[in-house]
Parts: structure tokens; C-alpha cells; sequence
């Protein structure tokens, strides 16, 4: 093969690696809009805060140090030596837990039966306050998270590929961050789990139900207050996860929350209601810019990636409204 | 109507919505243990609300029961969350359907036992047990709901009902958009429910004719109050019942000269 091709080939790659890392977050907006029909426009400062959860948890912080010395002059700082990995983990998923509790309680549950618009804006209200919490609590620094997953660039790829290009060229093959194939390996088995708890449970249907229909739901007896609490539990558990993914790959800091900008043109491209939909679009989304980028980017002036994802989403706006797998609108004739 | 006969007893309850639009004006009604019961009226008579305050859907739509009580098996159940009441019971069947459109009709029919904790087994007899009545909902069973007909999503409506083992079901608007030929279908298949399997109904129905043929007994609403009621028999040879509910009026053609006494007839209204 020719080293161009291969370059190509290398693109591709990394850009399904880059829309694997975008369908994390789109995930979690699915879960949510599917279950609720809320937008939640939060979800990017839920990974957020679960990112800075679990690096305090780590690190063995004091939550809401700075608060608590600037009130009483103390020097508050850690209390001991951290915890293990794992244990962060479990225990940060417990504070995502006890925040969708506390959410419904509440906020959520002051507001059903309003519209749409009224519940996207107590999103965009929360992912204030919680943005300014997670400060409060675990303070502003950037940290550096490490729950032992390897980075740097893959020598076992590289090797292999190495000797694909013809003889005499001096290619010396593919670069991928082995971080990227983790997350790739993550996100595959995160959306087969929700897609035969969707689909195969007695929850799952539940949720199914709701999403469908709030007050038949009621009727048959299901509660919409435990079904809300367990899919923002589950929105957490995946907001946990890109955390994770995010974080480790670019560092804790509030940059962070912004990523769900980028699960936007995922979610129009893959339909806001589906999970297989959130994977696809966020590959084709990433593939897309980094294909773009490389062929044309360069007679435009570069940086295509910034924009190229919206653009591309104004275009299926245009031809397919519900995205590539979003539920059909069901009009009987 | 003795009161040791009675499943549902509902004493002169008052419904605001939003806190001031006043919907029932104090309306009662008893439905007996094992009986069909039916609630006639107009659009706007408050046969909805009615229903929509026993299940306690009500509250999702800023309703509220302002006054008197509701009680099922003699006991208070206005404070109740829904599920709470069906899980003692008293399940729903909403006016439109509402079926879960993009769940097949099985699942459909699946969430009918969400509140159940006896076991896939019991589950299972039960969903053979709504397929018996229903034999199309089994040839569809894989088939998304949306994508069914009417008469089968009022199947499914009906069937996910049973499918939580309800002593009451409250059916609300069953022949909505319905062809005859289907609404006579349904009300056979409640009649049959009501005497195989044993479940009250307190239907609501604009089609008196049906609804007074099917049912034990009816009551008529007008303006969120009870006006007439009686045995389904007495109601349906009743006069007045004939001519303002079921379009009769002896046979003979009316002149209009006749129907400027249209107002002194509704005697009860005054």
C-alpha cells in the first residue's frame, strides 16, 4: 500500500477514536431525552463534576476545603493519602446517585407536566449551579486525573502497520493513542449493557413506557419519580465515564463541561432518542472532521474541526429531522 | 345500593383546575362490587375529570379535588399516588388510548404488570390469559403499536389494564373513533371481562345507546352534576333519556314547533 493511503487509513482511525469519545456524552443526553424528554443540557458539567468527584476522592481532598478555611482559618487540604481507583469509582457513582435523588426531589419533581422549553431551561440552571458547585466543593485547579488507564501511542499498532507501506518508503506506521482504544473498548461495552437493559429488563421497558407516554405510564402504574431517578442515575453513571474518558485524556478542568457542545450535531446526526444512533452519529461526526480536515482543510486555512461538525448537522437537519436512527414519527394514515 | 356491595363510593366531590376553573360541582356515584357502571354526558360534562380523580391522573394536570371524598373498598384513596392505586386495584384505561407507540404491542402489554411482584410465571399465564380474549393482539404481538389500528390499540389499552390484575377498571371513552362494528367488539369483550374475570367497570361514554345496553347502571352528568340515574334499563326506556341521549323520540318525526319546548323537557336541569 502507499504510504498515502495509509495516511488515510490513520485519519479514519483517529477519527472514530475522536467520535467514540464525543458518543460518551451524547450518550448521556440520550438516555435522558429518551426517558424524560428533557434536554439536558447539564450533562457536560455532570461529567464534569463526576471528574472532579473522583480525582478528589483519589486524592484524598477535603470537599469544600476553601470554603471551610476561608470561614474559619483553618488549612484544611487531604485527609490522608486518597483512595484506591476503584473505590473512587464506586464512591463517586454513589455522589451521582444521591444527586439524582436529590434533583428529583427537588427540582424535577415541581415540574411535571411542563413544557419542554421550561425543563430545558432548568437544565441550563443546573448545569450553572452545578459548575459553581463542583468549584465550591473540589476547587478550580486543573488536576490531572489517572485511574490507570496507558496512554502514549500504541508500538503494537504502529509495528503491525509499519510493514504494510511498499518497500523503500520510509513509513514507519500508524500512530493511535492506545488511551483512544481503551475508551473505544469502554464505550462498545457501556452501549451494549444499556441497550439489553433498554430493551430486555422489566426497568428497561419501563423506561421505554415513559418516554413514550408520562401520564399512560402513570396509569399503569408506573412511578415516574423512581423511573426519573434511576435514568439520571444512569445519565451520571455515563457522565462518570466520559468523565473518566475525558479527563485522563486532556486533564480535569472546567474546559471539560464543555464537550457537550460537541454531542450536539452528534445527537441531530444520530437521532436524539437512540442509543446505536449516539455511537454512529459521534463516529461519522468524528471521522467526518478529521477526513475534512485532512483533504480540504489545509486550502481553507485549517481548523475546519471547530466548525465542520455543525455544518454537517445543519445539513441532516434539512433531510432527515429525527437523525439517522431516531424513533420514525409514527403517523398512521 | 347497600354499602357493603359497594368497590368505589364517591361523595359529592368538587374539582377545581388551576385553582379556579370549577369542574365538578359535587357529583356522588356508587359503583357496585361486580357491576358495569356508566357515565353519560355531553362533551364537557365532566365524565373525564370524573374518572381522571379516582385514578388520581388529575393532579399531573392541576386538577385537585377540592372537596368531598373518594373512597375504594371503604378507604380514603384521594391522597394515593396512582401507582399506589393500582396497585390496589384501580387501573386506568385513558380516553384516546395511549398506547406506547413505539413499544410492541407484547410490551405493551408487559408494562400493564409492572407493579406486579408475583413472578414471570404469573406473568406469563396472565398475558396468555389477555391473549384469549384478544387473539388478534397475538397475531400482532411483535408489531410496533403505533403501527396498529384503532380497534387494536383499544385492544391493547384494555388488555394492558388486566395485565396488573385490576379490580376496577375505569374505562374512560372506549368507542372514540371507533367504527360500530369495533365498539360493539370492545363493549362485548368488557361484559365478558366483567362476568369471566370478575373486574368492575365504571365507564364513561358519550354513546349513551352502547354504553346503556352493556352497562347495570348509568348516571347522567351536565355540567359536572349528576342530573338522572338508575338502573341501565330504566335509564334507556326513560323519555327524556331517549330523546336527548339516544336521538329517539317515539317514533315520531319532530316538527319544530316541538322543539321550542326543547328547554322545559330537560326538567331536571332546573
Amino acid at each position: 500500500m502507499s504510504p498515502d493511503l495509509l495516511n488515510v487509513l490513520e485519519v479514519i482511525l483517529n477519527g472514530l477514536m475522536a467520535g467514540i469519545m464525543y458518543s460518551l456524552v451524547a450518550l448521556g443526553f440520550v438516555l435522558i431525552y429518551k426517558a424524560s424528554g428533557i434536554f439536558n443540557y447539564a450533562q457536560g458539567v455532570m461529567a464534569l463534576f463526576a471528574a472532579l468527584t473522583l480525582v478528589g476522592f483519589q486524592t484524598g481532598q477535603i470537599p469544600f476545603a476553601h470554603v471551610i478555611n476561608a470561614a474559619l482559618g483553618t488549612h484544611l487540604d487531604t485527609w490522608g493519602p486518597g483512595l484506591p481507583t476503584l473505590l473512587a469509582i464506586i464512591l463517586t457513582m454513589g455522589v451521582m446517585v444521591l444527586f439524582a435523588y436529590v434533583l428529583e426531589r427537588f427540582v424535577l419533581r415541581h415540574m411535571v407536566n411542563q413544557a419542554p422549553i421550561i425543563l430545558f431551561m432548568t437544565t441550563i440552571g443546573l448545569a450553572y449551579f452545578m459548575e459553581g458547585f463542583g468549584d465550591l466543593m473540589w476547587g478550580a485547579d486543573v488536576k490531572t486525573m489517572d485511574v490507570g488507564l496507558p496512554s502514549g501511542g500504541s508500538t503494537w499498532l504502529e509495528s503491525i502497520t509499519a510493514g504494510w507501506a511498499a518497500e523503500g518508503s520510509n513509513y514507519r506506521g500508524m500512530y493511535i493513542d492506545v488511551l483512544d482504544l481503551w475508551a473505544a473498548g469502554v464505550a462498545i461495552v457501556l452501549v451494549i449493557t444499556l441497550t439489553l437493559f433498554s430493551q430486555y429488563t422489566k426497568t428497561g421497558r419501563a423506561l421505554r413506557a415513559v418516554a413514550d407516554d408520562h401520564q399512560a405510564a402513570l396509569t399503569v402504574g408506573i412511578s415516574l419519580r423512581t423511573i426519573w431517578i434511576i435514568v439520571w442515575s444512569i445519565a451520571g453513571f455515563v457522565a462518570l465515564v466520559a468523565g473518566i474518558m475525558w479527563g485522563a485524556k486532556s486533564g480535569v478542568q472546567f474546559s471539560l463541561s464543555l464537550i457537550a457542545l460537541k454531542a450536539l450535531p452528534v445527537l441531530i446526526l444520530g437521532g436524539f432518542t437512540s442509543i446505536p444512533g449516539a455511537i454512529v452519529g459521534g463516529l461519522i461526526i468524528g471521522v467526518g472532521e478529521k477526513l475534512f480536515e485532512y483533504f480540504i482543510g489545509g486550502m481553507i486555512g485549517g481548523a475546519t474541526e471547530n466548525w465542520f461538525a455543525y455544518v454537517l448537522a445543519l445539513f441532516f437537519l434539512m433531510f432527515r429531522p429525527q437523525g439517522l436512527f431516531g424513533e420514525r414519527i409514527i403517523e398512521r394514515v | 345500593m347497600t354499602t357493603e356491595n359497594s368497590m368505589l363510593s364517591i361523595k359529592n366531590i368538587e374539582v377545581i383546575y388551576d385553582h379556579v376553573i370549577l369542574v365538578l360541582k359535587g357529583i356522588s356515584l356508587e359503583v357496585p362490587k361486580g357491576g358495569i357502571v356508566a357515565l353519560l354526558g355531553a362533551n364537557g360534562a365532566g365524565k373525564t375529570t370524573t374518572i381522571k380523580s379516582v385514578s388520581n391522573i388529575l393532579k399531573t394536570e392541576r386538577g385537585e379535588v377540592t372537596k368531598g371524598s373518594i373512597e375504594f373498598e371503604s378507604q380514603r384513596v384521594e391522597d394515593l399516588s396512582p401507582n399506589d392505586l393500582v396497585k390496589r386495584g384501580v387501573v386506568q384505561v385513558m380516553e384516546g388510548r395511549h398506547c406506547f407507540e413505539h413499544l410492541t404491542v407484547e410490551e405493551n402489554l408487559l408494562t400493564g404488570a409492572y407493579i406486579r411482584k408475583d413472578g414471570r410465571k404469573a406473568v406469563a399465564d396472565d398475558l396468555e390469559m389477555v391473549y384469549s380474549y384478544f387473539p388478534r393482539l397475538k397475531v400482532r404481538r411483535k408489531s410496533q403499536a403505533g403501527y396498529t389500528s384503532g380497534g387494536e390499540q383499544q385492544m391493547v389499552a384494555v388488555g394492558r389494564a388486566m395485565m396488573s390484575r385490576p379490580k376496577l377498571i375505569l374505562l374512560d371513552e372506549p368507542s372514540m373513533g371507533l367504527a360500530p362494528q369495533l365498539v360493539e367488539e370492545i363493549f362485548t369483550i368488557v361484559r365478558t371481562l366483567n362476568q369471566k374475570e370478575g373486574v368492575t367497570f365504571l365507564l364513561a361514554e358519550q354513546n349513551a345507546s352502547i354504553a346503556l345496553r352493556y352497562a347495570t347502571y348509568g348516571y347522567i352528568l351536565e355540567n359536572g352534576r349528576v342530573v338522572m340515574d338508575g338502573a341501565a334499563t330504566d335509564l334507556a326506556s326513560n323519555e327524556d333519556v331517549k330523546e336527548f341521549y339516544l336521538g329517539l323520540s317515539g317514533g315520531d318525526k319532530k316538527s319544530f314547533r316541538d322543539v321550542k319546548h326543547y328547554r322545559r323537557r330537560k326538567r331536571w336541569l332546573a
